[in-house]
């Protein structure tokens, strides 16, 4: 039972590491540039099919990540300057009409290029296999995936708190215009901001398309969790979309594997089945609901509000 | 670039059909978002189909008509309007979902004009709703369930872990598997529908250690599971037993990954019958991949057409003397899957299989197993009142 559970743990971190990755770029896009961006699950998208392409292309996971970031960030540059930009001025809503139209596109990009059919990629040969962790076995691909999470996890910290850049950024996120005056090329900044979220997500793409089907469309339903995480989190706050994605993957995986034998304890069997299992899947939903009514602000909020 | 010539060799006969088309046929199924893949496959089969049959029915020339229902039961029901009373169709093949189709359902019926489902089998169609010029010439949705219960038992493993996405086709799957299925069923698992993560009932299954596990996950739900329990180096520990996670399309994103699993089918491109020898070389050397069964069925869909216009000489016009030709023909017309007939409430009497993924070389190859069950018939024939 308890190693059953710490395998159950681990896969909640491990789950937490990828929506992390995914909704880190969405929260800085977001919270720091004001701008609803729905084509983020485009660049998730289009970094798991570049690095599945790019893998099965030359057989180096290293080249095919990279090519990943890169390619999802000179995509996420591109948005930025033709889609974002003249957007910036504008309401939420135009963003919100030009980023899922965005999105629309992109599928369909990927369908024509890709074709409709789940697309092979394959962990690499020398990451392949499980080990025995806790008395079951585990992939050593997804404790790689943990792994990178981390490393990425701590990378974005040093870079937000403890370099010029990301001096800048916080102070661009609540004075913009004191910062242009200053003599910074805020247009710039927001630019390099713009590609390093859209770098990220396709970072997580690349990372998940070994476990996840590789297909036109998988960006729609990350998106949904990613935004979940960030409004959990705090809209801006990079910690804070690290504790809520590890709270919500958590809550997520341990409701799944535990609520349905929680509830057999008060309910008949198949009802404790039916009941648990629903409400496991709406756990999420309703710890949003929840923050929402008592912290509107999220779990973390950035120091400005 | 081949795909173009394709599209654009069809778009050609498709104007050539509209000015001296004797018989116009309506195929609609969804043709764009996820699960586009199911009904592309149904729309490339039954136009290989027209093809090699010199884009006649019997001695008609046939005019397609293609509509994309989006998986929506409310396009869905448009476009039998629009079949009916614009494009003045004299069948319809495709039907998409079975959500889908349960909204088209009452137009169909009015209409009276043989209606081929190549892709749902929904259970009120194949009871108590079942429709005198509607036909399943697919599957009942439980068919495949049932046999891969029948299969797990048959092999006598004595308990079994059941996991399906939480819908009513998930729900409806499982029930058919323990229909067939005597042996103890340890666990019984739905997940969310949109579910992408499956570690937490990956671990859940290794501290279970069943003697059978059978999922139901079309599309890519089931290369996200498959791929999932293949790296956690289950598959082949705990025998597994799937319907619509492993077919020839999701084979194409799994190739080794599924190495060892076993699914339930009514055809495989590996069945080794005349008529499907022909349409699995055909539809290779036209489009480049090899077939699946949706394409298989509307392959067949189009042969029954052919051998009923040939059987009332091309009056289809006489729409019940059309409908009954569908149905007395079922049982001649050339059919990829051997043999094949329609039962009394329009579902197919026809044999299930269990195959398995074996690895061949550095790919996979697919082997019949077994022949689970002999023409078999579903299990809601008997509320059909018709």
């Amino acid at each position: 039972m308890s190693s059953l559970f710490l395998s159950q743990l681990l896969n909640g971190i491990q789950l937490g590491v990828l929506l992390f990755l995914l909704s880190s770029g969405l929260t800085l896009i977001f919270g720091i540039m004001n701008f609803i961006n729905l084509a983020h699950g485009s660049l998730y998208m289009i970094g798991a099919f570049i690095g599945a392409a790019s893998y099965n292309a030359s057989g180096s996971f290293l080249f095919s990540a990279v090519a990943a970031i890169a390619s999802a960030a000179l995509v996420g540059g591109l948005i930025e300057h033709l889609v974002a930009r003249p957007l910036y001025r504008y309401d939420h809503l135009y963003q919100v009409l030009a980023t899922f139209g965005l999105m629309m596109f992109f599928n369909e990009l990927a369908r024509v290029i890709w074709g409709n059919r789940p697309y092979f990629v394959e962990i690499p040969e020398s990451i392949r296999g499980a080990v025995m962790l806790f008395g079951a076995s585990y992939p050593v691909y997804r404790l790689l995936i943990i792994v990178v999470g981390i490393l990425i996890a701590l990378g974005a910290w040093f870079l937000i708190q403890k370099t010029r850049f990301g001096m800048l950024i916080r102070a661009g996120a609540t004075h913009a215009p004191m910062v242009s005056v200053l003599g910074t090329n805020i247009d710039l900044l927001k630019r390099a901001l713009f590609m390093l979220g859209a770098g990220l997500s396709g970072l997580a793409g690349a990372l998940a398309g070994p476990i996840l089907s590789v297909q036109s469309g998988m960006g729609d339903s990350v998106l949904i969790l990613a935004l979940v995480v960030i409004v959990v989190g705090g809209i801006g706050s990079i910690k804070g979309a690290l504790v809520a994605a590890m709270v919500i993957a958590t809550i997520d995986t341990l409701g799944r594997a535990y609520l349905p034998h929680v509830l057999g304890l008060v309910l008949a069997p198949s009802t404790a089945n039916t009941v648990g299992t629903a409400l496991a899947s709406m756990l999420i939903y309703l710890l949003m609901a929840f923050v929402l009514a008592f912290r509107p602000q999220g779990i973390i909020s950035p120091a400005r509000r | 670039m081949k795909k173009l010539t394709g599209v654009a060799a069809l778009a050609g006969m498709l104007l050539a059909g509209t000015a001296q088309a004797d018989m116009t046929v309506g195929f609609s199924g969804v043709l764009s978002g996820p699960q586009a893949v199911l009904g592309q496959d149904q729309h490339d089969g039954f136009m290989l189909a027209v093809e090699m049959l010199g884009g006649k029915f019997g001695n008609q020339k046939v005019n397609v008509v293609s509509e994309d229902d989006q998986l929506k039961p409310d396009v869905g029901a448009q476009i039998m309007q629009k079949f009916l009373e614009r494009d003045k169709v004299d069948a319809i093949v495709g039907l998409g979902f079975s959500n889908v189709l349960m909204a088209e359902l009452r137009r169909i019926k009015e209409a009276g004009i043989p209606a081929l489902a190549t892709n749902a089998g929904p259970a009120p169609v194949a009871g108590k709703l079942c429709t005198p010029n509607l036909f399943g010439v697919a599957w009942q949705n439980d068919a495949m369930s049932e046999a891969m219960g029948q299969y797990v038992q048959d092999l006598g493993r004595k308990t079994a872990y059941l996991l399906a996405p939480s819908y009513q086709a998930g729900k409806d799957k499982l029930a058919g598997f323990k229909r067939y299925y005597k042996g103890q069923v340890v666990k019984e698992v739905y997940t969310p529908l949109g579910q992408l993560d499956y570690s937490a009932e990956i671990s859940d299954l290794q501290a279970t250690k069943p003697e059978a596990l059978f999922v139901f996950y079309p599309g890519g739900l089931g290369v996200n599971f498959t791929r999932q329990l293949s790296q956690s180096g289950e598959i082949g520990r705990i025998p597994y037993f799937s319907e619509a996670a492993i077919d020839n399309n999701t084979l194409s994103a799994l190739k080794t990954q599924a190495d060892g699993s076993i699914f339930g089918a009514t055809w495989s491109h590996v069945l080794d019958f005349p008529q499907n020898r022909k349409f699995v070389e055909a539809y290779r050397k036209k489009y480049g991949r090899l077939p699946s069964e949706y394409a298989a069925n509307a392959f067949d869909a189009a042969y029954l057409l052919d051998a009923a216009v040939r059987k009332i000489n091309g009056n289809v016009s006489d729409r019940a003397a059309f409908v009954a030709a569908v149905k007395s023909v079922a049982s001649e017309f050339p059919s990829v899957r051997g043999k094949f007939a329609f039962n009394s409430n329009n579902m197919p009497i026809q044999n299930v299989y269990a195959f398995g993924v074996v690895k061949d070389g550095d790919g996979f190859a697919v082997k019949k197993l077994a022949t689970v069950f002999t023409d078999h018939q579903d299990a809601y024939v008997s509320q059909c009142k018709m």
